[in-house]
């Protein structure tokens, strides 16, 4: 009989619920782009280009290990410009509450704490912001699936996303996950008056060990004119990362097995 | 002009391990109000090369950095200086670090309780880079991580003073500048002079702790005259001192919340009864750092330090000697604004002293022309407080200073 009605309730619940949620969507986007594998290391060449052309190039290695309860630790070193070689830069993220940041300046030889409460702060100077580089919170945002279409050969899923805090400077965020891999192909940043603020591109997709990888990516401001490219040099999973790796020993003496 | 090079960076790598970078900088610092005691204007002006080598064979790693510079006021010299010089041993559980080398402990921002580590504060007050405010120790640093904790061990065999301001270029206070006969004497190296600093330090609620503590000696020497009734003769000497201190730093209060203390026992000077030796003190530091809006962030210090038998110290004062408060404090504030991409750093540091009444600005813009061209103009602004606190002494002093550099 229990049986029955269940199966009852099941035909009566419109077909439309099968299909996923808004935030289903934007949940398993998020754990495509920002979670995938045991840990994940890439070596990445950075091109911040000025409105009127002139090029800057920060040159990293990034790492980062994920932890129960969707924390994750990253190490990032940096090899270019020649004022930053040397230092390193570690965060601990929490789902729920503020990152740990900590910085490395190797000619005073100190690792410092710096605060970490604007997530929406530029990310060395780049158009990405560190929440673009670690991830936005799903919870931060409601989401609305807005349509389905083709982006190229790509069938997408077109979300809208609002901020539910005032303090965010995008009104709102329309995304254009694919449906295969879940990687955000495209995003469209409208800023408070509504107007096209930022536009993300995934300009090159490759799967390494198994995991869809967006390994050239394009932030521009289309209001400034200034853009940055993130071009993937190395990338690699899975690769036996140590949990004291993230630690202020190995931020003054990073291994050059793994930055290299 | 020596910035004729653009563009992009020139560092070479010599053999796959092995690569030599550095910088070429022009650093001028001009009083603004009145000369030097020297009759010059300029605190500073010169031109600077710094190389640096490196050289990785695992487990080993060498490094070496020195300046090669051009000094335009002490008789336009060329001179150059080891910045620090070391062999580096890395192992799983432990590493050592031998030679001349650059030691940070502590929370503070520019207040030091257990950076105990030598100080240039020559450097810091006529406008260097703020890295020029360390100076290396020639020791040995060894790194133990069991894992329960970590412990870092400095053992340093050759002492190395404070640099503090020349009279020449800064008008200081000086109790007694008829004398000029005052030779200085080191702590000789020895084994029972060796100095020895020890960390131990491990995450404990999600905030950073350490203990600190140091055997060894104060880097600013204490002048002892030949006769306490008509002296001839100021002997400079660096008394002995231990610290024991701690440290936490952590997120709290939506912000960066630093805490540290340190215990200074002057152990030349148990009593407080000696005049010209520092009677032993308590030190606090609280800090504060929150960014309230982009790009934006605000550091708020409090520090305060404690004398200990401080009627001992009162009794004891020569005649012509400032007071100094029971309980001396200090305030500091820092604002950093980056603009255009991170380019355009404009900053303000601020010390005051409620209970002194003296204090330092130093304001600063900073812009990268390019990755590897910058630039930075700023001023050392000091006052109040009286003629021997530690910045209304300066109050002469104040300067507008340059920097620029091209880093290859």
């Amino acid at each position: 009989m229990k049986s029955f009605i269940l199966a009852l309730v099941i035909a009566l619940i419109p077909c439309s619920a099968f299909a996923l949620s808004a935030t289903e969507i934007m949940t398993k986007s998020h754990e495509a782009f920002y979670y995938p594998g045991k840990d994940f290391k890439a070596r990445m060449v950075m091109k911040l280009i000025s409105a009127g052309g002139q090029q800057r190039i920060r040159e990293l290695t990034l790492l980062r290990k994920n932890f129960p309860g969707d924390k994750q630790k990253y190490f990032i070193y940096f090899f270019q410009p020649a004022d930053v070689k040397d230092m390193t830069f570690m965060v601990y993220k929490y789902p729920d509450r503020d990152s740990d940041r900590w910085l490395y300046i190797p000619a005073l030889n100190m690792v410092r704490r710096i605060a970490a409460q604007d997530k929406r702060s530029s990310f060395v100077g780049s158009d990405f912001s560190y929440e673009d580089v670690s991830g936005r919170n799903v919870n931060e945002d409601v989401h609305t699936l807005v349509r389905e279409e083709k982006l190229g050969a790509r069938d997408c899923y077109v979300v809208k996303s609002v901020p539910k805090a005032a303090d965010v400077e995008f009104s709102y965020k329309l995304s254009w996950v694919d449906k295969a891999s879940y990687l955000p192909l495209k995003e469209q940043y409208y800023d408070r008056r509504g107007e096209l603020l930022k536009v993300f591109t995934a300009d090159e997709v490759k799967t390494v060990k198994g995991f869809p990888t967006i390994t050239k990516r394009t932030m521009k401001n289309v209001q400034s004119g200034h853009s940055t490219v993130v071009t993937f040099e190395k990338t690699d999973y899975n690769l036996g990362l140590s949990d004291s790796l993230f630690s202020e020993r190995f931020m003054k003496r990073p291994p050059q097995q793994w930055i290299e | 002009m020596l910035f004729v090079f653009a563009g992009s960076a020139l560092a070479i790598n010599i053999a796959k391990d092995v690569t030599l970078d550095g910088f070429l900088q022009g650093n001028y610092s001009v009083d603004t109000a009145r000369a030097n005691p020297d009759g010059d204007y300029f605190k500073l002006a010169e031109e600077r090369l710094q190389l640096k080598l490196e050289a990785n064979k695992d487990p080993f790693r060498v490094f070496i950095k020195s300046d090669f510079f051009h000094d335009w006021i002490d008789g336009r010299k060329f001179d150059s200086e080891l910045r620090e010089g070391f062999v580096e041993y890395t192992s799983d559980k432990w590493d050592a670090r031998i030679g001349r080398q650059i030691i940070t402990w502590g929370v503070g921002d520019l207040v030091f309780i257990n950076d105990v580590f030598p100080k240039d504060y020559d450097a810091f007050f006529s406008g260097r880079p703020l890295e020029y405010l360390k100076k290396g120790v020639d020791g040995a640093k060894f790194g133990v991580y069991p894992g329960f904790a970590s412990f870092d061990v400095v053992v340093i065999p050759f002492f190395t003073p404070n640099k503090f301001p020349s009279p020449d270029r800064f008008w200081l206070f000086d109790p007694m500048p008829q004398i000029t006969d005052r030779p200085e004497e080191e702590p000789q190296t020895s084994l029972q002079n060796t100095e020895v600093a020890l960390r131990a330090y491990k995450d404990v609620a999600g905030f950073d702790t350490s203990v600190y503590f140091y055997r060894g000696f104060f880097r600013q020497p204490s002048a002892i005259p030949d006769n306490h009734f008509a002296p001839s003769k100021l002997t400079l000497v660096f008394p002995e001192l231990s610290v024991y201190g701690a440290s936490a730093q952590g997120n709290a209060l939506g912000g960066v919340l630093s805490l540290e203390a340190g215990y200074y026992e002057s152990r030349d000077n148990e009593s407080g009864k000696n005049p010209f030796i520092p009677n032993g003190q308590t030190r606090f530091l609280i800090g504060y750092q929150r960014q309230p809006w982009t790009d934006f962030t605000a550091g708020l210090q409090y520090y305060v330090e404690y004398m200990q038998n401080y009627s001992e110290y009162l009794a004891n004062l020569q005649p012509g000697i400032p007071a100094v408060p029971k309980w001396d404090d200090l305030f500091s504030l820092r604002l950093t604004q980056m603009l255009r991409h991170q380019t355009l750093k404009l900053s303000w540091f601020m010390f005051y002293s409620p209970a002194v009444g003296d204090f330092m600005l130093n304001p600063e813009v900073k812009y990268n022309f390019t990755d590897s061209i910058w630039a930075a103009l700023g001023s050392n602004i000091f006052g109040g407080g009286n003629k021997a606190s530690q910045f209304g002494q300066l109050a002469r002093d104040n300067n507008t200073y340059v920097q620029v550099r091209y880093e290859f």
